[in-house]
């Protein structure tokens, strides 16, 4: 599972959802990166996403991974949000899986994404849920 | 550049290979190769090896291996670019010929996969995606294929059956391959009512969990010569590698492949050939979806017609370009690995004219298509018989 140091050190955007804005070409990367990979530009300022979008892709895993399975069937999607960005998340609140589909509009809500059994780490993030 | 020449493969049957550990797998193969060439030394040893850490508790493969071959001492080296592994030591070892470092390379690939259980396999394969920003959120490897299909699915019109065809056709070819994993008709029927793992993929749709090795020898033209086999001369003429970004969320075109279309038009650009030129194609259907994906990629169909060209049944064994004669991953299995090594002792054996009941009849220009992750890298070779 993730450790500790990992988890923490991606609470920013996890938890915030902090993405950079590259200073030379004002591209808005997530996560942010050392280089901008579209100008090379090495200097951003930190900025939140939007939490609107809609669906650009999507599955539901029905066989899980390992720390995931009790939340089988799980949906996930490609969200664009308003400003262009994807981010792929899990999808939350649906009555039923089948409801998803390209185009869908969604808006983020913080929720509880996986956890390490009953005593390890809780892994919190960001889920889409219908907008 | 130097000319290159296939003149030996080797390949073990593939399956859930209890008995057999990744070092007996792995020689098997190489000894094969080198019998099939007709020479006991090489200069150099490539391995395409995804993760045989994870999946077997061992790295270090380059020393373990030469060892195990009697071979330490010879330069060797292990390769990874996770399902594209084996493409990758091919690439690599054409570069020691063309380039003049080496005149004759042992090519493998290898994959121990079953010593793990499930969970673990699926997370093996799973660092192949970006750990932090998807496999994050429990997405697997099914998982962005079956994006991808929904993608496609939806830009073109393509239909589950038509997913499910592609995996009839590479199942009936490989009832023809003896080193198939599975020898297994399956209809579209028997596809669509197969356990769903994401949707829209069926357990049918997907390529298996495989124990397996396979090995090439390639050398100099002139090294090839003096070996005086009676088959005809098979070169490699063009070799094509490329990378796309690794998560899906920066394609910027979610139903096509860039990273495989670059990679083949490099190939292509090296062999001086286009792509209706050939008359046989291995490409990397680690999903149904990845076939037709694949084969619009290398060009041989124009965007959103690779699924419809499964059903005309163009790129059957008999059709107008036959596409994984081999049975392809689906059916001939997949030990990661080792395919894209498999995809190329394919091609060989076709354009030798030695394929028996899945012989592409006058096959002379052969394509091999191999790719890593959800097509984050990706290797084309074109392989020729000499004229």
């Amino acid at each position: 599972m993730i450790s500790p140091a990992r988890s923490w050190r991606e609470f920013p955007q996890r938890y915030r959802l902090e993405a950079a804005r590259c200073e030379g070409c004002e591209k808005v990367l997530y996560p942010p990166r050392v280089v901008c990979p579209d100008c090379g530009g090495c200097t951003f300022e930190t900025t939140p996403l939007p939490r609107e979008g809609k669906v650009v892709t999507f599955t539901v895993v029905r066989v899980p991974p390992a720390g995931y399975t009790e939340q089988s069937p799980l949906p996930i999607a490609l969200v664009e949000l308003t400003n262009g960005v994807k981010v792929m998340m899990q999808v939350g609140d649906l009555a039923d899986p089948e409801e998803l589909e390209i185009g869908m509009p969604v808006r983020l809500e913080f929720r509880r994404v996986a956890w390490d059994g009953e005593a390890g780490l809780i892994f919190y993030g960001h889920k889409a849920v219908k907008g | 550049m130097r000319d290159v020449a296939v003149v030996g493969i080797g390949m073990i049957d593939f399956g859930e290979l209890w008995e057999k550990s990744l070092r007996t797998m792995w020689a098997e193969a190489a000894l094969a190769a080198l019998t099939d060439a007709g020479v006991d030394s090489v200069d150099m040893v490539t391995i395409g090896c995804m993760s045989p850490g994870l999946f077997a508790g061992q790295e270090h493969l380059a020393s373990l291996l030469a060892d195990e071959l009697g071979m330490a001492g010879v330069p060797a080296a292990r390769v990874e670019s996770a399902c594209a592994s084996g493409g990758l030591a091919l690439r690599m070892a054409f570069a020691e010929v063309a380039g003049g470092l080496s005149d004759t390379v042992l090519v493998t690939g290898v994959e121990k996969m079953t010593d793990v259980d499930g969970a673990d396999a699926t997370f093996a394969l799973g660092t192949a995606a970006d750990q932090e920003w998807e496999g994050f959120h429990g997405i697997t490897f099914p998982g962005l294929y079956a994006m991808l299909a929904q993608v496609h699915m939806q830009r073109h019109g393509t239909t589950s059956e038509q997913l499910a065809a592609v995996a009839v056709k590479n199942h009936a070819n490989g009832l023809l391959n003896p080193h198939a994993q599975y020898h297994l008709k399956v209809s579209v029927e028997d596809v669509l009512a197969s356990t769903m793992v994401a949707d829209p993929l069926h357990l049918l749709d997907c390529s298996p969990v495989t124990d397996g090795a396979a090995a090439l020898v390639i050398t100099t033209v002139e090294r090839a010569r003096e070996l005086g086999s009676e088959r005809p001369m098979v070169k490699i003429t063009g070799s094509g590698l490329a990378t796309d970004t690794m998560a899906l969320a920066n394609r910027n075109d979610l139903s096509q492949l860039d990273g495989v279309r670059l990679a083949a038009e490099r190939a292509y650009a090296m062999a001086g050939r286009k792509p209706e030129e050939l008359h046989v194609v291995e490409v990397h259907d680690c999903f149904t979806i990845a076939e037709i994906m694949t084969t619009e990629a290398i060009g041989l169909f124009d965007p959103g017609f690779g699924a419809s060209a499964v059903d005309k049944g163009l790129t059957s064994l008999h059709g107008k370009i036959p596409v994984n004669p081999s049975g392809g991953l689906k059916s001939k299995g997949h030990p990661v690995g080792a395919t894209g090594v498999a995809q190329v002792a394919e091609i060989a054996t076709q354009l030798w004219g030695e394929a028996g009941q899945r012989q592409v009849e006058g096959a002379t220009i052969g394509l091999a298509q191999n790719m890593g992750g959800s097509g984050g890298s990706s290797t084309v070779h074109i392989l020729e018989v000499a004229s």
